[in-house]
């Protein structure tokens, strides 16, 4: 089942800054609620999300359960050469996925 | 509470229940009474978080399942093209139960008389991101549920539901709905309760969800007993809402607070 | 999707999801310990090491208004270049009256060109949320913004 929403222009010009979007899909249980029978709902959330473009890191972010449920995050990045985008999510109970985008830039 | 005492003083300002229908003309969209940032969230599909369901249906439409061993798509091929327009005319008559049936109860039945496999449960993912994908493919279509005459007494019974008054706050939909939309209730603002969205991503449940969810979140809300999952009471309430709203746009999936 | 080692745990919880909407499993939301301004400082502290926090460069763009503290577009920018020598290195998003006080983390560097960041975040209450900005010559910027959360009106208190 897709999990994760990337958006990365296909072409760019060498020098532009582009936006990357991503979304991904997870309850980001922050923790903090409880049953009724008076349980905790222990916490599950994505605690890493790591862009990097050829191997090398070009962003992260730690995240913590003030991050809503189904992570959006957008950044920028500046359009050096064609190659290909990773992306890694990190959480807890081992959660781990990753998605890829490439791009062309002439 | 609060919010008792804000539904009280809609009690003592509210009309005769059904006296007042919302004119054609003045029928808008729950889109239209969000903040211009939920807006954006639904507009933009690279941002919304129902999108997220949209891909794992579509995934699904594609995957064999049951003794059939069949896909949707081995029956009804690609859905940009098979599915264009039927959300909106759903729910609709079923011909073999003599009742109508929303989006989630035949794809149901589809599964369990094509497909040979076991009915996915309501508010399921898998069933959310099928009905989310078919309703998806009537996106900007507009309303055309209820056009059907056999349809007519089940819609009777649906403005039935909708106007009775119920529950331990003695309130009827259409006393919110119908003659105070636009004002505010606990901070929210009331819609005209169109499902031109359904099924929606909404931020309070932080997922994607049904308009029969809604629907018994809000009859829980009002204290009345809400009706079980596939209920006949809901599948008449949401045939009353879509005809209700016959004429409007589809945005499914929309975005709601 | 491979399935993580606690599936089971997983999928426990997402039954009691369901199950909390079928009515089977409630979940009430309890209001938990709040943060206090002391935690706010604190964790301020552990990023900037008591060094100056300067306001300005920093713009935090969230609705004063929110319609569900659940989910609440956030977008953060620091008016500075990107450049190899003279850059924003990182990015941290604090609340006030969250139950914990970070929200999140950015690490930056000069390729990306922009140091602006958008995410999603909760917010339990109306309150003040801070950004601060730490800058590769070791400067820091912060900018806050108060913000006003309302409950939806038919909470989904499930019984």
């Amino acid at each position: 089942m897709a999990s994760a929403m990337i958006n990365v222009p296909a072409k760019a010009r060498r020098g532009d800054i582009i936006e990357i979007k991503t979304l991904m899909s997870h309850i980001m249980e922050p923790g903090y609620r409880h049953k009724a029978s008076g349980e905790v709902v222990p916490r599950d959330i994505i605690t890493s999300f790591t862009c990097r473009f050829n191997g090398n890191e070009i962003f992260r972010a730690d995240l913590f359960p003030a991050v809503a449920a189904n992570p959006f995050i957008t950044f920028f990045t500046t359009a050096t050469e064609s190659g290909k985008f990773e992306f890694e999510w990190i959480g807890d109970k081992g959660f781990s996925e990753t998605a890829s985008a490439s791009i062309s830039v002439e | 509470m609060r919010f008792s005492g804000a539904i009280a003083a809609a009690l003592l300002t509210a009309s005769i229940v059904g006296a007042a229908e919302i004119p054609q003309t003045d029928r808008r969209s729950g889109y239209s009474f969000m903040a211009p940032d939920t807006r954006v969230m639904q507009d933009d599909d690279t941002a919304n978080p129902g999108m997220l369901w949209v891909l794992d249906g579509e995934a699904l439409w594609k995957r064999k399942a049951g003794a059939a061993e069949k896909a949707c798509a081995d029956c009804h091929g690609d859905a940009r093209v098979g599915m264009m327009g039927v959300a909106a005319r759903y729910p609709a008559f079923d011909r073999a139960t003599g009742r109508p049936v929303d989006l989630e109860q035949r794809i149901n039945s589809c599964r369990t008389s094509q497909q040979q496999a076991t009915p996915l449960p309501f508010e399921s993912r898998e069933l959310l991101a099928l009905t989310a994908f078919v309703a998806r493919q009537s996106q900007g279509v507009p309303i055309e549920t209820g056009a059907d005459p056999q349809l007519a007494p089940f819609i009777a019974k649906g403005r039935e539901l909708y106007t009775q008054r119920q529950g331990q706050l003695n309130l009827a939909c259409a006393n919110c709905h119908d003659d105070n939309w636009d004002k505010r209730l606990a901070g929210a603002a009331i819609t005209q309760a169109h499902p031109t969205g359904y099924p929606l991503y909404r931020l309070e449940w932080q997922s994607l969800g049904s308009l029969q969810r809604r629907l018994r979140a809000c009859i829980t809300g009002i204290r009345a007993q809400a009706y079980d999952y596939g209920a006949p009471e809901l599948v008449e309430l949401e045939l009353y809402l879509m005809s209700r709203a016959k004429g409007m746009a589809m945005e499914a999936p929309g975005v709601r607070p | 999707m491979q399935q993580p080692p606690n599936s089971s745990r997983r999928q426990f919880l997402g039954l009691a999801g369901g199950a909390a909407v079928l009515g089977a499993l409630p979940v009430v939301i309890v209001r938990p310990a709040e943060a206090t301004p002391a935690m706010l400082a604190s964790a301020i502290q552990n990023v900037t090491g008591g060094a100056t926090v300067r306001t300005g460069k920093v713009k935090l763009d969230i609705p004063p208004l929110v319609e569900n503290g659940n989910t609440v577009p956030m977008t953060v920018s620091v008016a500075h270049p990107m450049a190899p020598e003279d850059h924003v290195r990182s990015i941290h998003v604090f609340n006030e009256k969250n139950p914990q006080p970070n929200i999140a983390n950015f690490h930056l560097g000069p390729h990306n060109g922009r140091a602006q960041v958008s995410a999603r975040i909760r917010l339990a209450d109306s309150q003040k949320i801070v950004a601060i900005a730490k800058l590769s010559d070791g400067s820091f910027w912060s900018a806050s913004v108060d913000v006003v959360v309302t409950l939806a009106a038919c909470t989904e208190e499930v019984i």
